[in-house]
C-alpha cells in the first residue's frame, strides 16, 4: 500500500492502547514494534509478506524470510523466533510450496533463529512471508528517531531493487542469483549488527517499500532533522540506470514520490532516471545508519570486515528541521552551508 | 497513406505496456499506444525519450493516448532542435513598463506564436503565468489551436493553486517543479 493511503488509514483507527511498556509503536513509525519486558529485555515483533519477484521458489521464499529478518536488524535486535504466512492457490503444486518454505526455513536458520510455525490460507496467488520475534537489552535498541546534527549517513546495499523486479517481469533481466541485485535481497542484514554495537550508532532504518527516499524521511521527521543525500555518491545495482531511463519503474516509486513531494528537496539538476532510483521500493534492502562523523571510519571498517563490502556514505543529517534534501556532491553542499 | 499501428495495451499489468511498445518500436517509426493508467503512460514516455522518440500525450477519459514519432538519424539534429524548443512564461505582462502594455504585448505575442515556424515543443506557464493559462479568454483559444498542433502545454501546480485556478485549467495539462526543471534541464533554446 502506498505510504499517503497507509497512514491516512491508521490516522482513523482508534489505538487505546497506551502500556508504558511499548517503547515503539504506531504513535512513531519504526520497522518494527518493541516491547520492554523486564529491566534487561525487550522484544521485537515484526510481520510482511509478498508476492513472488522471482519464478524460482526457493530463491523467493529466502528472499521474503531475509527482508522480514531486516527489521529485526534495524531495531539493533537478534532474531529468535519465526512463524510463516503464506498464501497459496490450489491449483500450484504442493512442491512448489515446499520449494518456498525451504528457502525461508533456510533464511531463519541462519539467522539463528527458531522457525516456530505459521499460517496458510488458499489465495489466488502466492504470498509468503514471515512474523517474526526478536529481542534486544532496551539500552542496545537503535531505533529511527535519535540522529544527530553532524553524523555520517551509511546505505549497505546498492538501490534498484524494485527496478530490477520490474526489468526481470519484463524478461529484459535474469531472476536468479547471478544477478547481483537478487543475491543482495537474499543476504541477511545481521552482518551490520556487530560493528553497528561494537562502534555505536545513533539511529538506524532498513530500506524496503517506501525506497531510499520514504525510509530517510522517516527518520528525519522521527528523529527532527533536516538530511541530505548526496546522489553521485548512492550505490545502485549495474543496468538500473538504463532500465530506469527505460521506464521499467514500478508503480511504487511513483506513489512514493508524490506521498513525499513536500518533504524533499531537490538541489541541483539531477538526472531523472536517478531521481526515480531514489524513490524505487526495495525488496530486502540494506540498512540506512546514522552514526557520528567521527566514527564513520570505524564503522565502515567494520563492516567491510563482516562483508559489508557495498557500504557507502550517501549522505549526512544537516539540520534540525525535518526535512530531505538531495545533492549531487559533497563539496557543493559543504560550500553552501560555509557561506 | 499508411495507418499508423496501434498497441492497446491497456489492461496490461506493469511493466508490460513498456515492453510491446519497445518491441513495436524496432519495426515502427509511428505509433500509438493506449494505457489505462498513469504509471504506463509516464514509463512509456520515459522510454520514447530514451529512444530518441517525440511524444504526445493525450488523456482520454480514464485512458491514456500516447502517440510516438521516431525522430529519423539524418535530421535528429535539426529536428530535436526543433522538438526542444521551450517557452517560459512567468508573468501574465510581457516585459517591464506600462502594466497595459505589457498585457498587449503578451497577447499579441502568444498569438503570434502560431503564426511562425517552427512552433515550439513545450510552452510553460508559471507564477502569474498561469492566469494566461485559465482567464483570458482569447489567449486561451489559441492556446487550444497550439495544443491542437501539437504543442505541450503546460501550468505549474502549485501557482494554479494559489492564484486558486485550478478548477479553471481548460488548456493543456499541470505540470510540477520536478517536470519543469528537467524539461529546461534538456532544451535547447529557452526562451522567458
Amino acid at each position: 500500500m502506498s505510504p499517503g493511503t497507509l497512514s491516512q488509514v491508521l490516522r482513523q483507527v482508534n489505538h487505546i492502547s497506551k502500556d508504558n511498556n511499548l517503547l515503539v509503536g504506531l504513535d512513531s513509525p519504526d520497522d518494527a514494534c518493541v516491547y520492554q519486558l523486564d529491566q534487561d529485555t525487550a522484544i521485537i515483533q515484526s510481520v510482511d509478506y509478498f508476492t513472488p519477484i522471482v519464478d524460482d521458489p526457493y530463491l523467493f521464499g529466502q528472499i521474503a524470510a531475509a527482508n522480514s529478518l531486516s527489521d529485526i536488524y534495524a531495531m539493533g535486535g537478534k532474531p529468535i523466533t519465526a512463524m510463516n504466512i503464506v498464501g497459496f492457490p490450489s491449483c500450484l503444486s504442493e512442491d512448489i510450496l515446499v520449494e518456498i518454505l525451504q528457502g525461508g526455513a533456510d533464511k531463519v536458520a541462519e539467522a539463528g533463529a527458531t522457525l516456530a510455525g505459521g499460517h496458510t490460507i488458499q489465495d489466488e496467488e502466492p504470498k509468503y512471508g514471515l512474523s517474526v520475534t526478536g529481542v534486544v537489552k532496551p539500552e542496545d535498541l537503535i531505533t529511527n528517531s535519535d540522529a544527530q546534527v553532524g553524523d555520517s549517513l551509511v546505505l549497505t546495499k546498492p538501490l534498484g531493487m524494485g527496478i530490477m523486479s520490474t526489468a526481470i517481469k519484463g524478461g529484459l533481466a535474469k531472476g536468479n542469483l547471478d544477478n547481483p541485485a537478487i543475491k543482495a535481497m537474499t543476504i541477511l542484514n545481521n552482518q551490520a549488527i556487530g560493528p553497528m554495537r561494537e562502534i555505536g550508532v545513533n539511529a538506524c532504518t532498513d530500506i524496503t517499500g517506501f525506497g531510499l527516499l520514504g525510509h530517510a524521511w522517516e527518520l528525519a521527521k522521527e528523529s527532527n532533522v533536516e538530511i541530505t543525500i548526496f546522489s553521485e555518491q548512492i550505490p545502485i545495482f549495474d543496468e538500473i540506470l538504463d532500465y530506469a531511463e527505460m521506464g521499467l519503474i514500478p508503480k511504487g516509486a511513483y506513489s512514493n514520490r508524490q506521498y513525499l513531494k513536500e518533504n524533499v528537496e531537490f538541489e541541483d539538476q539531477i538526472n531523472e532516471a536517478l531521481v526515480d532510483i531514489l524513490f524505487d521500493p526495495q525488496t530486502s534492502g540494506g540498512l540506512l545508519i546514522s552514526v557520528a562523523e567521527d566514527k564513520v571510519a570505524d564503522l565502515l571498517i567494520g563492516l567491510y570486515g563482516q562483508g559489508v563490502e557495498e557500504a557507502t556514505v550517501i549522505g549526512k543529517v544537516s539540520g534540525n528541521q525535518s526535512k530531505i534534501r538531495v545533492a549531487t556532491k559533497k563539496g557543493e553542499i559543504n560550500e553552501e552551508r560555509r557561506i | 497513406m499508411k495507418t499508423m499501428k496501434k498497441i492497446d495495451a491497456r489492461e496490461m499489468d506493469c511493466p508490460q505496456p513498456v515492453i510491446e511498445t519497445k518491441n513495436a518500436l524496432q519495426k515502427n517509426s509511428d505509433l500509438t499506444v493506449l494505457v489505462d493508467n498513469q504509471v504506463a503512460a509516464d514509463n512509456i514516455a520515459k522510454l520514447a525519450k530514451k529512444l530518441g522518440c517525440k511524444v504526445s500525450r493525450v488523456e482520454d477519459g480514464s485512458d491514456y493516448k500516447l502517440i510516438l514519432k521516431k525522430v529519423l538519424e539524418e535530421n535528429k539534429e535539426e529536428s530535436t532542435s526543433e522538438v526542444e524548443k521551450v517557452y517560459f512564461i512567468k508573468s501574465d505582462k510581457l516585459g517591464t513598463g506600462s502594466e497595459e502594455l505589457g498585457e498587449v504585448l503578451i497577447k499579441g505575442f502568444v498569438n503570434t506564436l502560431l503564426e511562425v515556424e517552427p512552433l515550439p515543443a513545450k510552452i510553460i506557464f508559471i507564477n502569474s503565468g498561469v492566469k494566461l493559462a485559465t482567464l483570458n479568454y482569447e489567449i486561451k483559444r489559441n492556446l487550444h489551436k497550439l495544443e491542437e498542433e501539437g504543442v505541450d502545454i503546460l501550468s505549474c501546480g502549485t501557482c494554479l493553486e494559489y492564484y486558486e485556478l485550478k478548477d479553471k485549467l481548460e488548456v493543456g495539462r499541470i505540470s510540477n517543479m520536478y517536470d519543469i526543471v528537467d524539461i529546461l534541464n534538456h532544451a535547447d533554446v529557452v526562451v522567458v
